[in-house]
This record gives structure tokens, C-alpha cells and sequence, in this order.
């Protein structure tokens, strides 16, 4: 078994699992059981046409299965973020979402170049955004710690030159 | 306070002519950047930016944004306004700046939304 801190971060590994609920996320990650619904889409590089379409249709489709609201709101924004996020720093990349009876679970992966240090990335403020992504209304530094927020666990694995994968779950029964 | 009086205060220009000027808007959020808008609004909230772009429209599928008002004399295309219009999103230009528009808004009893 991993032993997970509430967030910890190593050699291009890194972790959140929001308090209490540990026992159920590792658990989550050992057995990687079948997911109920899926759902992929394709993030093309610096595609701003694009790039949200894919958070919209997980929402509403979410919506249908009668979530609530506030969740519904979290799983839009982190994903949302983490769309961008590929769009505007990544060669571009796939958006797989899998849906169970207690929570969603969203991956992404994208064909590099790779977070060069993640401890940073996820301070607020810090960008490394371009010029065309910024005059968009992006590059504000909040995309990972939006994303942290949002979410109940938080996985990212990236190294310079790599492919990065990122993933979240949220519960659908969560106080917040 | 109602959409028609946002679009009186601030000299404003209604570019869908079919929404409901009578709605009540409940608070509002003024900033450029996205990220920061998706962070601070958690209710139903009119947004004042000068952001123009398609992603500002995209924004109304993830929060829940009342209405938009463009500030600065910026206007949106007509393929930004169409995307409002699939929506039913109000969408408002004004010449005041961001921190004029905000000060009146605020001014006439428009609470900032809860962040």
C-alpha cells in the first residue's frame, strides 16, 4: 500500500487526498474497478474553440443523472481547468471521465512536454502561460490549486519531456 | 436589483434585444481572468469583464453567470453573440471602465458575490 500524507510531492509524483477520506481512495487506485459510464473526448493543441466543450457535456451529463448542484459545479470547474491546462500547455491530449455509484473519476493525459517542477505549478500565481493563452483571460496561476480545491483526490504524474497525466475524483455526496 | 436598471446605470447597451430586462440580478464579479471568475463565483452572479472571447461564453456552461457586461467599449463578435443567445445569457457593452461600472453598480446597492 502507498502511504499517502494529504499532499505530498516527489520526483515529478504528486498526491492530495482530502482528509477522511484515505481509506476509500487508496482503495480506489489498488482495485481500479470498471466504471458504470465513460466518456473520452480530445483536447487539441491551443484549441480555444474547442477546449471546454468536453467539461459542458460531463456536466450535463451528470445533470441528467440528477447531481447536485454544487457538485456539479466542482466536477465543471476542475475539469474545465484541467482542460485548459492541457490545451494551453500541452502538445494536446485526451479528457477520459468514468462514472461510478459514488464519485467521478476524470484523467487526463497529454503527449508532453511535461511539468518542470510541480511543487511550483501549484502555488497560486505562478504561470508560465504565452502571450496568446494570456490575452485570452488565462494564465492567471490558479489552474492546479482550482483544481485542487475542487476536488476530493488529486494525482498528477509529470516529468520535463514527458507525458503528463492527471486525475481527480470527486464524490457525489461530499459536504462542500 | 433588475437588469434594466444595470443597463440605465451604466449608459449600457443591450445586445440581445429578446432577454428579460425585468430579471433580478443578485450580485456581481468584475475581473479579466478566467480562472480567477470560475474561484469567486459560487452563486448566481453578473459578470463584468473585458474579455470578449469565446471562452468567456463557455464560462456560463460551468458557472452559473446571470449576464455579462463588457466593459471598456469592448464587443464581442457575432459568433460570440450567438453562442449568448443559445444560453439566453443578457449580454450589455458599456464605455465605463471595469472600476466605474463596478463603483456604480456597487453604489446603487448590487452586493459583490460571496467568494
Amino acid at each position: 500500500m502507498r502511504d499517502f500524507a494529504a499532499a505530498k510531492s516527489e520526483m515529478g509524483e504528486y498526491w492530495y487526498i482530502r482528509p477522511g477520506l484515505e481509506e476509500s481512495v487508496n482503495g480506489f487506485f489498488s482495485a481500479q474497478p470498471e466504471a458504470d459510464m465513460a466518456l473520452e473526448s480530445q483536447i487539441p493543441e491551443k484549441d480555444f474553440n474547442q477546449a471546454g466543450k468536453g467539461s459542458a457535456e460531463v456536466k450535463n451529463l451528470l445533470k441528467r443523472l440528477g447531481v447536485n448542484p454544487g457538485i456539479l459545479r466542482r466536477v465543471a470547474v476542475a475539469a474545465y481547468e484541467a482542460e485548459i491546462n492541457v490545451a494551453a500547455h500541452s502538445l494536446g491530449g485526451t479528457m477520459m471521465c468514468r462514472i461510478y455509484d459514488e464519485f467521478i473519476h476524470i484523467i487526463f493525459k497529454d503527449m508532453g512536454p511535461g511539468i518542470a517542477d510541480i511543487e511550483q505549478a501549484m502555488t497560486p500565481g505562478y504561470s508560465t502561460a504565452d502571450e496568446m493563452v494570456r490575452e485570452l483571460g488565462f494564465g492567471a496561476g490558479l489552474g492546479l490549486p482550482n483544481i485542487k480545491k475542487n476536488s476530493d483526490a488529486l494525482h498528477i504524474h509529470s516529468e520535463r519531456g514527458n507525458p503528463t497525466l492527471l486525475e481527480f475524483l470527486i464524490y457525489f455526496m461530499s459536504d462542500e | 436589483m433588475k437588469l434594466k436598471e444595470i443597463v440605465a446605470i451604466l449608459d449600457g447597451e443591450v445586445l440581445l434585444p429578446e432577454v428579460d430586462l425585468e430579471m433580478e440580478v443578485p450580485c456581481a464579479f468584475s475581473s479579466d481572468l478566467i480562472s480567477d471568475i470560475l474561484m469567486c463565483t459560487k452563486e448566481p452572479t453578473l459578470l463584468l469583464t473585458g474579455l470578449t472571447n469565446n471562452q468567456v461564453i463557455r464560462l456560463c456552461d460551468m458557472i452559473d453567470i446571470v449576464g455579462i457586461v463588457f466593459v471598456r467599449g469592448k464587443r464581442p463578435l457575432q459568433e460570440i453573440i450567438d453562442m449568448a443567445r443559445e444560453r439566453n445569457i443578457p449580454l450589455i457593452c458599456t464605455n465605463f471602465t471595469m472600476y466605474r461600472s463596478s463603483g456604480l453598480l456597487f453604489n446603487a446597492g448590487l452586493r459583490s458575490c460571496k467568494i
